[in-house]
């Protein structure tokens, strides 16, 4: 596959080491190969003992697995996440503001900066949400911001994933792992903590508490159960929150409130900081076959005695259509130009987008409008000539369905492989949390493509994960 | 606390006393059946070991004959069996990992490293002297389970409901299997006497790692002292008398905990005190096994209605 020579972070495109990696750098010169992999399987191991595992779908014998975990650090100076934590924020903010526009007056539409059907049609947008008034009008409280890097100073908004983003647990336990393993690496660097993310949530969901409670708000955490591939996630940040780790089976609603029943009774519960999709929340509104969710909760939720978060239908401003709009949406709201920029993105629902898509898909990704987890997706360089003509004929049927986007050469950084340290491609998954403020722990959680050359980061797609260092200055 | 969590916790402290239980059970049936036997053979030991482990009828139905290594590949391995060890050790492990954030690091460790090492023995590499090391294995994992329990978690609903799990099942446990084998305490048996009578007493004992403690209280083996023993001795950690003792202190200190006196903790009381005022000679006069069968019926009522008070499985109707 041909690829534009991609930025690697460590070494740079100049020679020499970049500056935020020189220590750990250094540090890499002296360690042996074969201890660092004894280091790694150390972490493995303990990984799997506290049962920081995932399950992956369509792989009933080996149901719980762990996300491979490398060693060395992905480091940003506290110059480039300065620059990033703005972008974060003020996309953050500018993606509220859309949804609670979409949901209110459609202002952005009667401008006619995103066209109607866009998303009166989308399959996302729910028409249940109009005019329904959420705590501190926010929609998206928890936000995973997919960021890749391309060069010195050019970063990218992949996806906003605002519906109901996973991975945050891994950004807390690679740290810790880290800090266990190595702890003379973080007595040379200072590296920002980001322990308190579980506080930062608490605080955000305390403060989305619905008005008027005259004592402290019940928040409790909802999953789909143990068989959801990120529930180790659910259970360590109700955990680390103190707070009730609830299924759906747990939850009723009596008198026009939601109520958990506990072994003394039932117990009022204020915010739902809810695991489960839009989709199966309430079989009395939504899908009527599910059994996950609570019969009435959309009622109390509308009703204003109740917050979920995020919000139902806040999967809008996710949507790989409403992405290509993001920098008028961004402008449209915040009044300036965005601080991130999108990659360029054909949306194949126009006649001439498709034209050239289809003319240059050995050049690009091609996506699913709705998809995610890296499912469904064409790597053109990668791709083999059949994959090539399945997705032509998928994307003729049903254009409305794709979008295209340049191969992009992420950027690479050292990464401990069979062969030994190796550069693999990777990306950044920020999570911003909005309440009564946006909140951001610096870094995220870096996701790395561990096959040569391959650009899906995704775990269910063979990546792995690296704790991300934000240096201090 | 949510009622699902109190239910799963019971079940999860019941099933690791269960797994312990049935290793017990198993390290003696095993030992009785290397012994030199006349009369009935090993037909009657393995009978009376799955009718004490409550599994008689399920392995009959799939195995049809006792034949020592079905019976051990039965009580420890079989998934079908839901007594099995492995059972016992994947119901556990399931409901701490539904119940993660009410266990601390360490329970949850001892857990899940026991889980993890037992699902990856392949029980056809089991010859039989790697047994005898695998019961004490079960049991040190039980032992630590119960240690990390004990030693980290705060004492609030999340230890009661497991110590009363834990309680309940063990008296389960030893009524069983004193009922299984009443008939060689019966006093009328003692004429019969003889080396079997013994090595069936000390089988008793050693199957509640009692028989070196037993000697250190009474001298000798007679039946009636083994029936006290096991039955109405305070100092013995498995007598019901000393399971009753805990579970009553649980019970009160979780009315406590809640500010609310409650039903379980009345019936538990009442157990408790016929326990105490009982003595050896009303009970055999009566007839042991109406005693120990009636004790098993109470036993179980109390665990419905310690669910039941505590919402464990409660439906609520959405309005």
């Amino acid at each position: 596959m041909v690829l534009p020579a991609a930025f690697d972070e460590m070494k740079g495109s100049g020679g020499g080491i970049r500056e935020p990696y020189l220590s750990v750098h250094q540090w890499l010169q002296g360690q042996d190969i074969a201890e660092l992999k004894r280091k790694r399987s150390e972490a493995e191991a303990l990984f799997r003992r506290t049962g920081i595992t995932f399950a992956v779908y369509g792989d009933e014998a080996v149901s719980e697995r762990l996300i491979p975990f490398d060693i060395i650090p992905r480091i940003l100076s506290a110059a480039e996440w300065r620059r990033l934590a703005a972008g974060i924020e003020q996309r953050a903010r500018a993606l509220n503001a859309f949804m609670y526009d979409v949901y209110h007056r459609q202002e952005i539409i009667r401008a006619g900066r995103v066209p109607a059907d866009l998303i009166i049609q989308n399959a996302a947008f729910l028409p249940e949400m109009m005019c329904v008034e959420p705590a501190r009008g926010v929609y998206a409280h928890v936000i995973g911001i997919d960021i890749v890097r391309t060069s010195a100073n050019e970063f990218f908004v992949l996806e906003d994933n605002t519906r109901t983003p996973s991975g945050v647990s891994y950004m807390l336990e690679n740290r810790e792992a880290m800090m266990h393993m190595f702890p003379d690496l973080f007595a040379r660097n200072r590296v920002a903590a980001v322990e308190d993310y579980p506080d930062n949530l608490r605080l955000t969901l305390e403060s989305v508490a619905p008005r008027g409670l005259d004592r402290e708000p019940t928040v409790v955490v909802l999953t789909p159960g143990i068989h959801n591939s990120a529930y180790f996630e659910h259970s360590f940040l109700a955990d680390q929150m103190g707070m009730e780790l609830v299924e759906g089976q747990d939850l009723v609603v009596v008198d026009g409130a939601l109520q958990m029943k506990t072994t003394q009774g039932l117990k009022q519960v204020d915010v739902v900081y809810r695991r489960i999709d839009d989709a199966y929340l309430d079989p009395l509104v939504f899908r009527r076959d599910s059994v996950l969710g609570v019969p009435g909760i959309f009622d109390v939720y509308r009703a204003g005695r109740l917050t979920i978060v995020n919000a139902p239908g806040a999967g809008i401003a996710d949507d790989k259509s409403i992405y290509c709009h993001m920098p008028e949406i961004v402008e449209f709201y915040t009044g300036r130009p965005p601080i991130l920029k999108n990659i360029p993105t054909w949306a194949c629902r126009r006649p001439d987008d498709l034209a050239y898509v289809l003319e240059h898909l050995s050049e690009l990704v091609v996506k699913q409008v709705h998809g995610s987890g890296g499912y469904g997706m064409l790597v053109g360089p990668a791709a083999s000539a059949d994959e090539i003509e399945m997705f032509r004929m998928l994307m003729k049927a049903r254009p409305d369905r794709y979008i295209a986007q340049p191969t992009l050469a992420l950027s690479t950084a050292p990464t401990l492989v069979e062969a030994g340290i190796r550069e693999r491609h990777l990306d950044l998954r920020p999570f911003v949390l909005v309440g009564d403020r946006v909140r951001l722990n610096p870094g995220g959680l870096t996701r790395v493509a561990l096959r040569e050359g391959s650009l899906v980061v995704n775990s269910s797609q063979g990546g792995g994960t690296k704790d991300t260092w934000v240096l201090q200055d | 606390m949510l009622g699902r969590t109190a239910n799963d916790l019971f079940w999860m402290s019941r099933y690791v006393e269960r797994a312990e239980n049935m290793a017990r059970l198993l390290e003696v049936g095993y030992r009785i059946a290397l012994l030199p036997r006349e009369g009935h053979g090993q037909d009657e030991e393995w009978r009376s070991t799955l009718r004490s482990a409550g599994c008689e009828q399920g392995y009959l139905a799939k195995h049809g004959v006792y034949e020592t290594s079905k019976v051990v590949a039965f009580m420890l391995f079989d998934a079908d069996n839901p007594s099995s060890v492995y059972s016992c050790l994947a119901t556990a492990r399931r409901n701490a990992r539904a119940q993660r954030t009410a266990l601390t690091r360490e329970m949850w460790e001892s857990l899940n490293t026991a889980w993890i090492t037992l699902s990856a023995i392949d029980p056809a590499t089991l010859t039989p002297d790697k047994l005898p090391p695998l019961f004490d294995w079960i049991k040190e994992r039980s032992a630590l389970f119960r240690g990390t329990l004990l030693n980290t978690i705060l004492r609030n609903d999340t230890f009661y409901f497991n110590q009363l799990g834990a309680f309940l099942e063990r008296a389960d446990n030893t009524a069983r299997i004193l009922d299984v084998k009443y008939y060689v305490l019966l006093p009328h048996n003692e004429p019969v006497g003889g080396e079997i009578d013994s090595v069936q007493w000390a089988a008793i004992l050693r199957s509640v790692s009692a028989h070196r403690s037993y000697r250190w209280v009474y001298k000798g083996y007679k039946p009636w002292r083994i029936a006290d023993y096991l039955i109405l001795n305070r100092q013995m950690p498995r007598s019901l008398r000393s399971c009753y003792e805990e579970i009553v202190q649980a019970l009160v200190e979780l009315g406590r905990y809640y500010a609310a006196t409650n039903r379980p903790q009345e019936l538990a009381g009442e157990i408790l005190r016929e326990l105490a005022d009982a003595d050896m000679k009303a009970i055999f006069q009566s007839g042991l096994h109406e005693f120990l069968t009636a004790f098993i019926a109470r036993n179980n009522h109390l665990g419905r209605e310690i669910s039941a008070t505590y919402y464990f499985t409660e439906k609520v109707v959405s309005c």
